[in-house]
C-alpha cells in the first residue's frame, strides 16, 4: 500500500488501531503516553513503540505539545497513520524531529484495511510512503 | 530562508512551518504584520526546549509580537498554590519568549492593548478567543493557529496562505437566525455567551452567520460570544450581521452566495443552554467568584467596581479577576480600587484561574459571567459550576449562595 509523508522516515512496530480520532491534548498522559481519552475503545492503552493509525487528529493545538513531549520522553508512538491530514500531528511530529532527531512519520493514505494488533513497517520510495501489513 | 540567509532561528522556524503549510496544502506563504503566541503555558519540557533553542540560535521575532497567559502571576507569586521548584520551568518558559524579542503582555486579550491589529492586516495569532475576535469583531485576518507555529511565524515574519487569510474562505456559509426574542426576555450578556455556544456547537468548519442578534452595549459582549464559540467548538471566524465589519448586510456575509444550512435559533435553544452551563442548581453555596476569561477590559472593571461598591461583599468569598497587567497598571494608577480591600477582591495577572493552581478551594462551586469558564473550568480544575451575569455573580458573592438578580 503506498500513502503520502507529512513527515518522512521508516518505522516498524504493532497496530493501535482508533475507530474515532484522538486529540493528544486531554487524551494522552503526555508523561506515559498512555491513552485518557474516555470515548476510546482503547481507553487505558499505551501508544509506546506502537503505530497509531487513526481517521484524523481532532482539538486543541495544545496536541502539537503533548505528541512531541512523548516522542521526547520515548513513551509515543513510532509512527502515525491518519486517512485525513492533520496540521496539528505533523507540527508535533515536526517539532520532535527538528529538536531531538527523533523520527515519527506521519503518513495520509486509506486505513480501511488496517487492523488492530498487525505488524506494519513503513518505507520510504523517493516522497512516497510505502505500507507493508504483515 | 532555509539555506540561513536569515539567520539560522529562522531556518529552523521556516522548516517547521513549510511541513505545516504542505500539510494544510498551502500554495505559498504570505507576509504578516505581527503575531500573538500562545507558548507561554507549559506542556512538558518539549515547551522549554524549542523556545530555548530559538535562543540559543539568536532567534528574534520579526514583527511586533504580543504573549498569551503564562501557567503563573508574575506580578502576585504570592498568590501561586506551588512551590518554588515547580513555579521555576513555567517562570523560566516566559522569560525565554522575552529574550525573542516578544512583548511580556501576558495576556489572552491583546486585541484590548495597544497592540490591536487594524481591519484586514495578516496576523498569525494563537489562543482561540483572540482568533476569533482578531477575525470577527476587528476584520483581521488569522488562521487558528498554535503551539510551535504561531512562534515559527512571528520568528520568520510569514504565514502559510491558506483558509482565513483568503479572502473566499472568509465567506458565510451557515446562517443562525435568530426569532422571536422578546425584548428584556434575557440579560444581554448571557444571550451573547449563549449564542456564541450555539454557534460553536453546530457550524463544524463552517464561517458562521448570526442575523438578528441584538445590537451590543460595547465589544466585551462580542468577546465573551467569540471566546464562548471557540470553546464549544472551533470557530476561528464570525459574521454578525449589521454590527462586524465584514457583515454590513446579510448578502455581504454571504459573499452573494446562498447559505449551505440555515437554523433558527429560539428562545428555548437559548435557555436550554443557559441552563447547562451551570452544574448545581441556584441556591447552591459557593466558595470562590471567577470573572475574567478572557482578561477584563477596562470597561468591564468600570462596571464591576460601582456593582462591588454598591453590594459591598462581606461573606467571605474570594471574587477573582483575571486581566491583562497593561489593564491592571491603569486601574493603580486611577485609583480605582481604592477602598475595596475588604470585598475579598484578588486580581490575578499574567495568567488564568482555571489554567493553574490559584483558587483556594476546589471542593465546592465557583460563580463565573463566562461561558469559556464555566466550559473548562470543571474538566480542568474540577470545580462545579454556576453561570450568571456580572450582576448574578456580585450578588451572590455577597451572599455566599447562587442568586439571580432577575
Amino acid at each position: 500500500m503506498k500513502g503520502i509523508f507529512h513527515v518522512r522516515g521508516a518505522a516498524e512496530g504493532p497496530v493501535i488501531r482508533l475507530q474515532t480520532p484522538l486529540s493528544f491534548w486531554g487524551g494522552v498522559e503526555a508523561e506515559t503516553g498512555r491513552i485518557i481519552d474516555q470515548s476510546q475503545t482503547h481507553h487505558g492503552g499505551l501508544l509506546q513503540g506502537k503505530v497509531l493509525v487513526m481517521p484524523s487528529g481532532r482539538g486543541s493545538s495544545s496536541a502539537s505539545s503533548v505528541l512531541a513531549e512523548t516522542i521526547r520522553n520515548a513513551s509515543g508512538p513510532v509512527a502515525i497513520i491518519m486517512a485525513r491530514p492533520d496540521p496539528i500531528i505533523t507540527a508535533g511530529a515536526m517539532v520532535a524531529r527538528s529538536l531531538y532527531g527523533t523520527i515519527c512519520p506521519v503518513v495520509v493514505c486509506p486505513i480501511d484495511g488496517i487492523e488492530d494488533g498487525r505488524m506494519i513497517r513503513i518505507s520510504e520510495d523517493g516522497d512516497q510512503a510505502i505500507i507493508e501489513i504483515s | 530562508m532555509l539555506n540561513g540567509e536569515a539567520g539560522k532561528a529562522a531556518a529552523f522556524a521556516f522548516e517547521i512551518l513549510a511541513g505545516f503549510a504542505g500539510s494544510v496544502g498551502a500554495k505559498g506563504f504570505l507576509d504578516i504584520t505581527g503575531s500573538h503566541i500562545d507558548g507561554c503555558l507549559y506542556h512538558g519540557q518539549v515547551s522549554l526546549d524549542f523556545v530555548e533553542r530559538l535562543v540559543d540560535l539568536g532567534g528574534r521575532v520579526k514583527v511586533p509580537t504580543t504573549l498569551n497567559v503564562g501557567s503563573i502571576d508574575l506580578i502576585h507569586p504570592e498568590i501561586m498554590l506551588m512551590t518554588r521548584e515547580e513555579t521555576e520551568p513555567l517562570a523560566r518558559l516566559m522569560k525565554a519568549h522575552e529574550e525573542l524579542g516578544c512583548m511580556p503582555s501576558f495576556t489572552c486579550a491583546p486585541y484590548q492593548t495597544i497592540f490591536r491589529p487594524r481591519f484586514g492586516e495578516q496576523i498569525a495569532w494563537g489562543e482561540s478567543n483572540a482568533i476569533v475576535f482578531a477575525n470577527s469583531v476587528i476584520g483581521a485576518r488569522t488562521n487558528r493557529y498554535g503551539d510551535f507555529i504561531d512562534l515559527c511565524c512571528a520568528i520568520t515574519g510569514r504565514a502559510p496562505a491558506y483558509g482565513l487569510h483568503l479572502d473566499e474562505n472568509r465567506r458565510g456559509r451557515i446562517l443562525f437566525r435568530l426569532q422571536g426574542l422578546k425584548e428584556n426576555a434575557f440579560d444581554l450578556d448571557s444571550l451573547y455567551v449563549a449564542i456564541g455556544l450555539i454557534i460553536g456547537l453546530k457550524s463544524g468548519d463552517r464561517v458562521p452567520v448570526i442575523d438578528g442578534l441584538p445590537s451590543p452595549r460595547d465589544e466585551d459582549q462580542l468577546k465573551a460570544l467569540g471566546a464562548a464559540s471557540a470553546s464549544s467548538g472551533a470557530i476561528g471566524l464570525f459574521h454578525a450581521v449589521g454590527i462586524t465589519p465584514e457583515a454590513p448586510t446579510l448578502r455581504d456575509a454571504l459573499h452573494g452566495y446562498e447559505p449551505d444550512e440555515t437554523i433558527i435559533v429560539a428562545p428555548t435553544d437559548i435557555r436550554d443552554v443557559l441552563t447547562h452551563l451551570s452544574t448545581v442548581p441556584d441556591g447552591t453555596e459557593i466558595t470562590a467568584v471567577c470573572l475574567g476569561t478572557p482578561h477584563f477590559s477596562r470597561a468591564e472593571w468600570d462596571r464591576l467596581i460601582p456593582l462591588l461598591r454598591a453590594a459591598e461583599p462581606h461573606a467571605g468569598i474570594p471574587i477573582y479577576v483575571n486581566t491583562g497587567r497593561e489593564t491592571y497598571d491603569g486601574l493603580l494608577r486611577d485609583g480605582m480600587l481604592d477602598g475595596c480591600d475588604g470585598y475579598g477582591l484578588r486580581v490575578v495577572t499574567d495568567t488564568c484561574t482555571y489554567l493553574t493552581a490559584i483558587i483556594e478551594r476546589l471542593d465546592g462551586t465557583v460563580m463565573t459571567n463566562s461561558g469559556k469558564w464555566a466550559h473548562y473550568a470543571p474538566g480542568n480544575i474540577g470545580v462545579q459550576v454556576g453561570f450568571g451575569s456580572m450582576e448574578d455573580c456580585v450578588a451572590s458573592a455577597a451572599s455566599g449562595r447562587i442568586v439571580r438578580s432577575a
